[in-house]
């Protein structure tokens, strides 16, 4: 790693050439202090370059970023040199310097231009992808930063020309340029609110404090900042690394030393938030900031197509060294002891190529000559046709209107285009959550208040799995019509969207009983009033009211309860204020009156953390009664009733299961009344607990809070729908269905990863799920060793539960949380955790770390030897992402980040299911049709080269003009296989759709098995035999026309070859399903082409063409019948077995595209609808998870919940 | 055809379609939002939405073209094969009877002796009537005009032009005649010129010598443009070794027809070279007498020498290979027609039917 810093320092110093002060040499310096302070890195706040008297200054690196893989200078080396590492064009590189020796069987252009072709297309590539990456981190660069100059002045600057050392002051919704260390704050305490999203993915905001004590003056928001202008201070702090939670060092100032600690520490790309503006001096710069410690080298990825392609280029080398090893030892025999009796040849003078008495050493000459003349057995056109196909492949995925979002107008962008047939055979996909599956909004949706459940409006989950059921419904019993329940569900998803459109943002409840203050004709009116206010009240959130529209808005730690405070509002309880120690509310009690403000006094906070699931707050009212209200998981919250407060357990338990079924996520609420007495008595020993400093002081809290929370009502329970994307969980279902894996891994609390499981149908009602967690004090306490085994027993006996299962359908879950997986993700234990996960139908990592993440992905990947898919958005993502086979990029909010990491971007998750589904599918059989018939086409011609050439005593005698061989890989043959690879379509888009199992060709690989590999080679040896053969027997000995003449070398030549063409050209248009007029424009074009070009070279005067076939095609072949008819003949001979092959294939053993093709011809999918939609289900995967698999066990559990499912659907539109 | 032009451009360069945008409601909206947006415009070859030909192999179109083939070859085959069986051909084996008794033991010795006498008289008879032009050519066995060495040593240049004279770099090892210590070039120069055939054949056929007309058995290409017409031989066959026929030089290279044809190399060891055409027809049983020079030295490497007459026909010379080989494919495609033919009434596959589909099949099993 610390090498690849140096070596991307030095390439960024010499990309830039503005920084002259940039030099590599922190290492040195580190080496000498580190032995003075403890810490390594020395900086000098406000006086960036000054040196110091004893040793040379520390220099840092500048705070430019380069993701670049090239510069100016080091392009063509690395990029030829990158070429040329390709064994095949390394290969040419030889062929064709030897080219200009006396070795080649042929002059130097027909090596040389089709090398230049392809490299140069490679180079040109290469540059324009590396412009790209270059313009994106220029604006990276080129963002402004306000940096202290002197005096307190501040100047806009580049982010690039920020330093070590410099004073920056950043503003509300700012990014900060570099890693800070904050100084000072817009609040007096020296608070602020960071967002972190692009580097862990959580959108709770995060509290950074500043140093207390350095009493610093106090901060105005204007341009100057007089404090700053002679303050000198020193910070020692440790090296850079990627550990985004710790941050260890010192700041020394007026001679006294300040300890510092990661909540000091504002980190590149996160954000200021909730806080007017900071002052901060710049720690990590550049590639030493965490976030880009944290980037690892993204590994340049190849598809599995094309490393099985290079297993064939091998084995073609095989080949060609055989059959030059033949060949040499032929022409070694040859020389020993036949050739020296052919007078003609003169063989006792020895010349270039043969020397009579040393048959050794001509054999070995003429082995280099054989392996020159043989090369056209590897395709030299085969990697920049695959480029280009690729190229084009990607524009289509580019230009996809279905692919495109309107709402935020991204299109879909490969941004590699190396890896297009890759998405055609993905086998897991591993997601990101926050963002990637959800749009990172909660709704509130449904409430259960008094046993009583409000809100009409269907989740999500709920509709599509409505909508599934009345599909299923239709294609079980046809009493249905087809058109009227397909209307209902379209006016469905019309209606929702246009009610989703006018809603407002958190609130989506629907329910006159509650709205309009009408929930005061409700029974349980005062319950309920009771339960808005605990909405109100009950949180920790900061109201503020927007400068422009004067509305309010809430910043709340987590979304939810932001949602319930917009919940609240909308039901006439809106709260206003927040003070040190009270909360106000304005309350709407009645019908057509002004709300009045109330201000309860806030007395004790009891905050959430994940491990207590809940949160509670004393307060006073107005009326002074003492209040204890509780919110939290209904787990927790149902074990703290008092038994007088069960009255609506029941009734609510009932209510959570069918929200937790919709795929909601629930909290319980609760509240206490308290005796005066009771709560002093009770503060008394909290307060001293609270100021104590003993060690057990967190486990004191804990008890005294879990003291008091105890004997509550229960009032009611809300249900948030964390809103899933657009299509989410259709789009997973339909990837479940086509045998996709889907593993989440996210940074959030485990409740919320299973809440979002439930929502997008990973996990249903009924799954097992299997949770792996070591409690938090078992890792404090026990030893490593105690740890993993008990992790290992876990992970054992869960996949004991799995191998006794009973019942056949049962469907286990599997949940693992972050520092548990630190453990399973040991040597010793990862492939145990591995075997598990396999077996489980939905994986859940939960508080992973960016780099668990990436761990994760690899573990997938190697251990399963399956082609992986990585999906998310942020920036925590982007180790996932480069890591996995694919890297998906959402390009929705959350930065740029995860898109400028991918091989593909998209805006929305649900897009997921036509890349893979259509586009991988299509590209994975363009690209295994197009490699397979370029290697075909090769063989076909570089083995009627050997044959001649055994003929002709294995002296490299060529029977063709080298202008063939020169422009039958890149011109003769190209066009129509490029055509193919960018335009050949097995079945429509819609029926990948429809018949999901189609997409398993890819993972099982079945267009590309070695099977099909041999046959295709054994195709294009038969083919070169046929031809070779035909074409000699029928135009020698004897005279080939009618005038008399016999047939010279070149003649039967350009014979070959033309049935050569015809022979490929049919054979290409054969294979192809599906024939635009590119195609028949390309074959037919081709083959034109071909005698145009026959007939024009022979035109051109003899000074400039060798003379070989001047005026051949007119004098000689031309007027000849046999010409014609051995072309005839050789082209259907040649694709004779093919034919026979694909026709019996057809008829006994057709694959399932072509049955669909048939149906399609047959127009059936329209007039035998019921047939097409039974198929339509069976040609999905047996799955597990998806909203079908939950209807599956719906159906089974209950058997006619169906009715009132479909009526659902129609009920709500 | 302007249009018609742009749409085979249009997928090459991925330019947008011409269309109405009206015919499109998805391009409609987009227009209507706004222009400056990122969203792709829609052609039918963006979408990958061209009309296409899908063809698919029924029942139907197997076996027709099946069927095509079979109708299309056995004709061809029959005619190619009648076409064959009227060509006449008649060959004479000489190299082995043409060498005296005496030498038998040591041919090379014989042959290469310019002293002995290389006249040679033999009797072929005619099998069926030959009607004019008759061919007259010698097939040579067993050597390598194709050898990579012959093949490249010759010079295009020299041989088309006097102003290349002296351009004989690729002609080594026959390219320069030392002249009392002064190399000067040989035109001809090169291998292949230097191993010049040259045994010559004359026919009497009742006492009758059968004029032979080595006029015309050239290319036109040839005499035109690639040999020369001011290109006289020059110190050809001076040097010690001397491979085979000489020229003469007062006859530039375009007029010596025999040398123009040697130089077309042949493809395979085993070759036939036109040497005259005879424009008399030959009756059937007439006896012809071959008087001809056996000079050519085949002896050393095994290569038979042959002469051949021969009538043609529209598909050349004696062939029967290609009628057989059309009527042989024609056979198996009738076969494999009625292959199918009967499996699709005895075992007929319902096209499209579902159950042929892998997940039914599975089933199944």
């Amino acid at each position: 790693m610390a090498k690849g810093i140096t070596a991307k320092l030095l390439r960024s110093s010499l990309y830039t050439l503005t920084n002259i002060r940039t030099k590599p040499s922190y290492k040195k310096e580190a080496a000498a202090t580190e032995e003075l302070s403890g810490y390594p890195r020395v900086i000098n706040i406000n006086q960036p370059a000054v040196p110091d008297d004893t040793q040379q200054p520390p220099i840092f690196c500048t705070n430019y970023v380069s993701t670049t893989k090239y510069t100016l200078f080091n392009f063509l080396p690395i990029a030829l040199f990158e070429q040329f590492n390709r064994v095949a064009n390394f290969y040419f590189l030889v062929a064709a310097g030897l080219t200009f020796t006396d070795y080649a069987p042929f002059d130097w252009p027909s090596q040389v231009v089709p090398l230049a072709l392809v490299v140069g297309f490679s180079l040109a590539k290469e540059l324009y992808e590396d412009l790209q990456r270059h313009w994106q981190d220029m604006t990276a660069n080129c963002q402004k930063a306000a940096v202290h100059v002197k005096n307190g002045g501040f100047e806009t600057k580049q982010w690039r020309e920020v330093c070590v050392g410099d004073i920056v002051k950043v503003k509300k919704d700012e990014f900060f340029p570099a890693d800070l260390l904050l100084l000072q704050s817009s609040y007096e305490d020296g608070m602020s609110y960071v967002e972190t999203m692009n580097l862990d993915g959580e959108t709770n905001l995060k509290v950074k404090r500043a140093l207390q004590n350095l009493s610093l003056p106090a901060a105005v928001d204007d341009d100057k900042a007089s404090h700053f202008s002679d303050f000198l201070a020193t910070i020692r702090c440790e090296n850079p690394n990627s550990n985004l939670y710790t941050f260890t060092g010192n700041l020394e100032y007026n001679g006294h030393i300040y300890p510092l600690d990661p909540a000091q520490l504002l980190l590149r790309d996160s954000k200021l938030r909730n806080t007017e503006f900071v002052y901060g001096v710049v720690v990590f710069t550049g590639n030493d900031t965490k976030v880009m410690q944290n980037t690892t080298q993204s590994p340049s990825k190849r598809s599995e197509i094309e490393l099985q392609m290079d297993k064939i280029i091998y084995l073609l080398f095989g080949l060609l060294i055989f059959i030059s090893i033949v060949s040499a030892s032929g022409f070694g025999l040859a020389v020993r002891n036949t050739i020296r009796s052919w007078w003609y040849l003169v063989p006792e003078i020895p010349g270039e190529d043969f020397d009579i008495n040393n048959f050794v050493a001509s054999g070995l000459r003429h082995l280099v000559t054989a392996l020159m003349l043989y090369g056209y057995l590897v395709p030299i056109s085969l990697y920049v046709s695959i480029e280009a196909v690729k190229i084009l492949q990607a524009r289509f995925i580019n230009n996809d209107l279905h692919l495109y979002d309107e709402v935020t107008g991204v299109p879909a962008n490969a941004r590699t285009s190396n890896l297009n047939e890759q998405l055609g055979q993905v086998d897991t996909i591993l997601s990101d959550k926050t963002g990637t599956l959800t749009c990172n909004q909660m709704d509130f949706l449904k409430c259960s208040i008094a046993g009583c459940p409000y809100g009409k409006r269907p989740s999500e989950v709920e509709l599509a799995a409505a909508k599934q059921m009345a599909a299923q419904d239709e294609s079980s019993d046809g009493s249905l019509s087809d058109s009227s329940s397909l209307e209902a569900i379209t006016v469905t998803d019309d209606g929702n969207i246009n009610k989703k459109a006018s809603s407002i943002k958190g609130f989506s409840f629907q329910d006159d009983r509650l709205e309009h203050t009408n929930w005061l004709k409700e029974p349980n009116s005062d319950v309920i009033l009771l339960f808005f206010r605990i909405l109100a009240v009950c949180h920790s959130a900061i109201p503020e009211i927007s400068e422009k529209t004067g509305e309010l808005t809430y910043e709340a730690e987590s979304p939810d309860e932001g949602a319930f405070l917009v919940a609240a509002r909308e039901f006439g309880f809106q709260f206003i204020k927040r003070t040190q120690n009270s909360v106000v509310v304005k309350e709407r009690l009645k019908k057509d009156q002004e709300p009045v403000e109330k201000e309860y006094s806030i007395l004790t906070l009891l905050d959430f953390t994940s491990k207590r699931k809940r949160m509670s707050v004393i307060l006073r009212d107005e009326s002074g009664q003492l209040l204890m209200f509780c919110k939290g998981a209904d787990t927790i919250i149902f074990d703290r009733l008092a038994s007088n407060g069960k009255t609506y357990l029941e009734a609510t338990t009932k209510n959570l299961n069918d929200y937790g079924e919709a795929g909601l996520r629930t909290l319980a609420l609760a509240y206490k009344k308290l005796e005066e007495k009771e709560y002093s008595d009770w503060h008394e020993k909290f307060h001293n607990a609270q100021i104590s400093s003993g060690s057990n002081r967190e486990e004191l809290l804990e008890e005294l809070s879990d003291e008091m929370e105890r004997g509550l009502t229960l009032v009611g329970a809300t249900a948030v729908e964390d809103k899933l994307q657009n299509g989410v969980p259709e789009c997973i279902d339909r990837l479940a269905l086509a045998g996709l894996k889907i593993w989440v891994l996210t940074g959030d609390k485990m409740e919320t990863a299973i809440n979002i499981g439930f929502s997008c149908s990973l996990l249903r009602q009924g799954m097992k799920q299997l949770c792996i967690v070591v409690s938090a004090e078992m890792l404090a306490e026990a030893a490593k060793d105690v740890v993993k085994e008990n992790i290992l027993s876990q992970i054992t006996t869960s996949m004991q539960s799995i191998q006794n299962k009973k019942e056949p359908h049962a469907a286990f879950a599997l949940i693992i949380d972050g520092k548990t997986l630190t453990y399973a993700l040991e040597d010793d234990m990862k492939f145990k955790f591995l075997n598990l996960a396999v077996n489980c139908a939905s994986v859940i990592c939960c508080r992973v770390s960016p780099k668990q993440k990436a761990l994760v992905v690899r573990l997938v990947k190697e251990g399963t030897g399956r082609t992986t898919l990585g999906i998310g958005d942020g920036a925590n993502d982007v180790g996932m992402i480069k890591e996995a086979d694919i890297g998906i990029g959402i390009s929705g909010v959350e930065g740029m980040q995860a898109v400028m990491a991918s091989d593909f971007s998209i805006a929305q998750f649900r897009f997921l299911e036509r890349l893979l589904i259509v586009h991988g599918h299509w590209c994975y059989k363009r690209i295994s049709k197009m490699i397979c018939y370029f290697f075909y086409k090769n063989i076909t011609l570089a083995l009627t080269l050997f044959y001649f050439e055994a003929e002709t005593g294995f002296s490299g005698q060529m029977h063709y003009d080298d202008w063939y061989m020169l422009l039958y890989n890149v011109f003769l043959t190209s066009c129509p296989v490029l055509a193919l690879g960018v335009l050949e379509k097995d079945i429509c888009a819609e029926f990948c759709l429809q018949f999901p199992a189609l997409y398993q060709q890819g993972p099982k690989n079945l267009f590309f098995d070695w099977y099909r590999i041999i046959g295709w080679l054994a195709n294009g040896v038969y083919a070169s035999f046929v031809i070779y053969l035909v074409n000699i027997r029928i135009f020698s000995p004897e005279s080939f026309r009618k005038e008399g003449q016999t047939a010279d070398m070149y003649v039967i030549g350009t014979a070959m070859f033309t049935s050569i063409i015809w022979v490929v050209n049919v054979q290409i248009f054969l294979v192809s399903h599906y024939l635009t007029s590119v195609q028949l424009h390309t074959i037919w074009g081709s083959i034109v082409v071909w005698y145009l070009i026959v007939y024009i070279y022979g035109l051109m005067p003899v000074q400039w063409s060798a003379g070989n076939i001047y005026q051949q095609l007119p004098e000689v072949l031309g007027p000849a019948y046999k010409f014609y008819l051995s072309t005839v003949f050789v082209t259907i001979l040649c694709n004779l077995p093919y034919l026979i092959h694909i026709s019996y294939q057809r008829c006994y053993n057709p694959e399932d595209h072509h049955v669909l093709q048939e149906m399609k011809n047959m127009k059936k999918d329209v007039t035998d609808r019921k047939m097409w939609k039974r198929e339509q289900v069976k040609a999905t995967q047996e799955t597990e998870i998806g909203l079908s698999a939950r209807v599956d066990a719906r159906m089974r559990m209950k058997g006619k919940t169906t009715r009132k499912y479909s009526s659902l659907a129609y009920s709500s539109s | 055809m302007k249009t018609y032009y742009y749409s085979l451009l249009q997928p090459i360069l991925f330019l947008p379609q011409i269309t109405n945008a009206d015919m499109n409601p998805v391009t409609n909206g987009a227009l209507k939002s706004k222009k400056t947006s990122k969203k792709p415009e829609y052609s039918r070859f963006t979408q990958q939405e061209l009309p296409a030909w899908k063809p698919i192999l029924t029942p139907g179109w197997v076996i027709t073209s099946f069927l095509a083939i079979a109708f299309l070859f056995i004709p061809i085959g029959l005619v190619s094969l009648f076409a064959s069986e009227r060509v006449v051909e008649i060959v004479y084996r000489y190299d082995q009877d043409c060498v005296p008794e005496m030498y038998r033991g040591n041919v090379s010795a014989y042959i290469r002796n310019s002293l002995t006498n290389k006249t040679c008289i033999g009797n072929i008879t005619v099998p069926k009537k030959m009607d004019p032009p008759i061919f007259v050519y010698y097939q040579l066995d067993n050597f390598y005009q194709n050898h990579r060495r012959y093949v490249k040593s010759r010079s295009d240049k020299q041989l088309r032009s006097a102003a290349y004279e002296s351009s004989t770099k690729e002609c080594e090892p026959e390219a320069r005649f030392n002249k009392s210590g002064d190399p000067v070039p040989i035109v001809p120069c090169g291998l292949i010129a230097w191993s010049l055939f040259n045994d010559t054949y004359n026919l009497i056929k009742k006492d009758k010598v059968l004029n032979i007309n080595k006029k015309g058995i050239a290319w036109k290409s040839d005499t035109k443009v690639k040999f020369g017409s001011n290109v006289y031989p020059k110190n050809f066959q001076s040097n010690d070794l001397i491979g085979g026929g000489k020229l003469n030089e007062s006859i530039p290279l375009s007029k010596q027809e025999d040398l123009i044809v040697w130089m077309r190399t042949a493809a395979l060891p085993t070759f036939r070279k036109l040497y005259g055409k005879i424009n008399t027809s030959l009756e059937a049983h007439d006896t012809i007498t071959v008087v001809l020079e056996n000079n050519y030295n085949t002896y050393s490497f095994g290569g038979q020498k042959k002469l051949v007459l021969s009538t043609t026909s529209w598909i050349g010379g004696k062939n029967d290979f290609l009628g057989i080989a059309y009527l042989t494919v024609g056979g198996i495609c009738l076969f494999m027609a009625l292959n199918f033919i009967l499996l699709y009434v005895f075992k007929p596959r319902p096209l499209g039917d579902p159950s042929y589909l892998s997940w039914n099949r599975k089933a199944v099993n």
